[in-house]
Formats: structure tokens, sequence, C-alpha cells
């Protein structure tokens, strides 16, 4: 057959010289590798108590964002879920009562907004279709669960925590 | 015989055996450990500090776990089998000296079970025992791995046996004496049999290797060609028990080398020690020395087990008979030699 590419190595059977039949040589040798490995730092990062610093573009959990004022942004356009290739976001849509006016910075919210988890593939396609700037994907790694249910994060989840009151 | 000698060699035997348990708990800890630090991990370290319970909860899954008789195996076999393989590790500790004898209130106290004029040939025919455990359990398993695996044991204990009792031979040819007690006294100070038999050093410690199933000769035991091996029908404690002969032979192959080319109990300086610390104190120091020793030699057998890939078994035999055995048979010529003209001239 013709050799498919010009490069070409010719592995040429030497019998063993006397120094590589003793082992002797390539043992110490080896044993100077792996001790020299035995004072390098180690790789391993303990991971629940140390994280590893993620790169600026990383995508992790959801979080609902406030306005300057403390409002919800949200205004439950529904653009996100109909973004979603995982078909992950649900959500209800409610009418702002005229008290809740400092709640919602909008007329309409969501009432119920529902992200499942275990669908959810972190593309960031929910972001970048939000006309109010309300979903970022700026959170932690999602951390994990026993039970189905438990991996559908609502709104207790999701919303950012609200401003201190000054 | 009176009976403080009874107590006291029944205290000694019961710390011995204590501390050899202990010691093979926690070299599946260190191995583990130091495995990681080679291969630049941290190894366990979410039981305790440091990973320090770890062994408690090894040792307390073993305890847990189902234990499963295979229905066609020879079940008293079976169960002699982990039994025999850790009688026969944990009585090689008997002869080691472990100390120099503590003078106290004008009683000699030995630190050693029993010094025997042929101490060197009991620790051999204890190491050769050894064998029967993985052979008998292979055997009982009636599963054709563990068989297979019974008999690589066999016949490269066998093997390997040769080699490390001619190298012996040239040992004794220098010391004079069988008896452990006397061969670690000669070697006072920086006297160390090492520097006068290297290359039967070399020999003996290659073949405890091969001796204690180790890496790079864990042939009887190669997860990837026989999926354990002898133990491979074995489960809960009796499993341990083979785990756990494993770990107390490399202890006591350990503390044979320190014994008989590394000096022992002896330091340099140990007679300045003598003179200032007392006879108490003095002994525990130097039995202090011989465990670094022997720390020591456990560490050089996991590095290299964690550097080496295991031989195959035409490379094992070669190696073995071919090699070792003829260089051995060299090293008793050699040494004869030397003594000869020594002591001519």
């Amino acid at each position: 057959m013709e050799p498919l590419t010009s490069k070409k190595k010719v592995l040429e059977q030497k019998p063993l010289t006397f120094a590589e039949r003793m082992y002797l040589p390539a043992i110490t040798k080896g044993l100077s590798i792996t001790i020299s490995h035995f004072f390098k730092k180690e790789a391993t990062i303990r991971y629940p108590e140390v994280e590893r610093e993620f790169s600026t573009n990383f995508r992790g959990m959801h979080s609902l964002k406030r306005d300057e004022n403390g409002k919800e942004r949200c205004t439950a356009c529904g653009l996100c879920a109909l973004s979603c290739p995982a078909e992950a976001i649900t959500m209800i849509a409610a009418e702002r009562k005229p008290e809740e006016k400092d709640l919602y910075r909008e007329e309409k919210y969501a009432s119920v907004y529902e992200i499942n988890m275990l669908r959810c593939i972190f593309c960031g396609l929910c972001e970048e279709a939000c006309p109010k700037e309300a979903i970022y994907l700026d959170g932690p790694i999602v951390p994990s669960d026993y039970l189905r249910k438990d991996f559908i994060y609502g709104k207790d989840k999701l919303v950012e925590a609200p401003l201190v009151q000054k | 015989m009176d009976i403080t000698f009874v107590l006291e060699k029944f205290i000694l035997v019961a710390i011995i055996f204590g501390i050899s348990l202990v010691i093979a708990m926690y070299s599946t800890y260190a191995e583990r450990k130091v495995a990681a630090f080679l291969q630049d991990r941290l190894g366990p370290d979410r039981a305790g500090p440091a990973g320090m319970f770890q062994p408690l909860a090894d040792g307390l899954k073993m305890f847990m776990k189902e234990e499963i008789i295979p229905t066609n195996s020879n079940k008293w076999l079976f169960m002699v089998g982990p039994g025999l393989a850790m009688l026969t590790a944990c009585i090689g500790t008997a002869v080691i000296p472990w100390g120099s004898p503590i003078v106290f209130d004008g009683r000699i106290i030995p630190l050693q079970v029993t010094d025997i004029n042929v101490g060197i040939l009991y620790i051999f025919g204890v190491v050769s025992l050894g064998v029967y455990g993985v052979m008998i359990g292979g055997w009982a398993s009636n599963n054709k791995y563990s068989l297979l695996s019974a008999i690589r044991a066999a016949s490269q204990n066998i093997s390997y046996e040769i080699a490390m009792g001619l190298s012996i031979i040239a040992l004794l040819l220098v010391t004079g004496t069988m008896s452990l007690k006397e061969v670690v006294e000669q070697q006072h100070g920086w006297h160390w049999n090492v520097l006068y038999q290297p290359l039967g050093f070399i020999i003996f410690i290659v073949c405890s290797f091969a001796e204690t199933n180790r890496a790079p000769f864990d042939l009887p035991e190669c997860e990837t060609e026989l999926i354990g091996g002898y133990h491979t029908e074995y489960s809960s404690m009796k499993l341990g028990f083979y785990l756990f002969a494993e770990y107390i032979n490399m202890f006591v192959s350990s503390a044979v080398m320190a014994a008989l080319y590394f000096g022992g109990y002896n330091y340099p300086g140990m007679d300045w020690v003598l003179v200032h610390a007392g006879t108490v104190i003095a002994p525990l120091i130097g039995a202090g020395v011989f465990f670094a020793k022997i720390f020591a030699f456990i560490f050089f057998f996991m590095w290299v087990r964690w550097t080496i890939p295991r031989f195959r078994y035409d490379q094992l035999m070669h190696l073995g008979w071919k090699m070792l055995t003829p260089l051995a048979i060299a090293n008793i010529i050699i040494t004869g030699i030397v003594i000869a003209l020594i002591e001519k001239f």
C-alpha cells in the first residue's frame, strides 16, 4: 500500500543494552522524576471550601435583578421563556396593584417565575432576549440536590436580595 | 521462669502486635497520601484533620460490608485463608530486636520478644509460609482468576526466595551469626552492613518487593489481568484481612531490612546519648530511630509502587532466575574471597 503521508519513521528494534537490561538506571531515573513531583504544588482545589476563579463570562445560576430603587425589573413579557431552547422557564404574569408600586418597576410583573435547573443548559439566551435587563446568569454553580422538584427554582431563590434600607 | 518474666513478655507482645496493626492501618492512609503527593494531588483529607481518621472509616466500612461466601467454594479453607495470611504476617515480628535492653531498677528488659539463635532462618520460614494464605485463599475460591493468581504467587515467591536466601548467605559470611540481635549489635554506631554488602542489599530489597507482592511485582493481584487475583471472591473483613496482611508484611520486611542492613536501632552518637539520657530513655530513642528507618523503607516501598509499572510474567521469571540468582551467587563468592584474604593478611 502507498503510504498516506510523506512522514515516515523507521523504528529499529535494537536489542537492549546492558544498562537497559539491568533496569536499575531507568528505575532510579523514574524515582527521581516522581520524587520531584512530591514537592510540587498540588493542583487540587478543595471545592466546597475553595472555589476556582471563574472567567468573567462564566454563566452560572440566574438572578432576577432589581433596579436602583430596589424594584424588580422583570415585566413578565415572556421573551426569555420564548427564547429558551430548553424550555426551562415558565412564568405567570400579574397586574401591579397601586400599593405595590415600590415593589415592581413596571405595571405588569411576574407573580410566579420558575426555572427548571435540570432543563437549563446555561446558554445565556434569556439574558440576551431580556429587554429590561432583568435576568443575568451571574450566580454561582447550581448546587446539587436529591429530588427533581427541588431543582425547580422559584422567585424565592432567583430574585436578588433587596437593597439595604438606609 | 518467674511471673514477671511472663508478664513482661506478654506486655511486649501486646505492644508489638498493637503497633504493627496500627502501622498497617496507617500504611493504607500513607499509601494514598504518598500516591497523591507523587501525582500532584492531595489524597484523602475529609475524615478528620488532614484525613487522619480515614483508616478508621475504611475499617468500619470493611466490617459493615456484606459477607459473601461463594456457593461452590471450599468453605472451610475459604475462611482459613485470610486468617493464615494475617497470622503469618504477624508472627514475623517476634524475633526482631526493637531496641537495646532497658535497664530499669537493676532489671534488664530486652526489647525483643525472643532472641532465638536462628532468627534470620525463622524470618525466612515465616515469610515462605506467607504464600500459603494466598494459595489457600485462591484455591478455595473456586475461581479461575483466583487460582491463576495463587499459582503466580507461589511460583513468584519460590523463585525470589532463592535469590533472597543467597543474598543472606553473603551477609552471614560477614556477620558470622544468625541471631538478629547479634547482627544488630555488630552494627554499632556506623558499621552498617549495607556498607559491606551493597550488592547483597540491592538483591535483598528487590526480593522483598517480590515476596510482599508489591509493585512492580504485584502480579498475583494485578487488577487488569486477574481482576484482583486471589481476593476476587472475598468481601467484607476477609478481604480486609488480606489487604491488611499485605501491609503488615511490608512493615515486617522493612523492619528486617532495617535490622539486617541499616543497623537496626543503632545510630551515630548513641554512646553519648546512653551516658546522658540514662538506660531507660536511650533504648527508647534507639527504638524510635529504628522505627524512623522502618518508615523510610515503607515510604520507599510506596514510592517505587507509584513509579514503576508492573513487570510482565516472563520478565519477572527472567529477572529472578537469570539475573538475581547468579548475582547473589557471585556476591557470595566475592564476599568469601575478600573475607579469606582479610583473614590471611
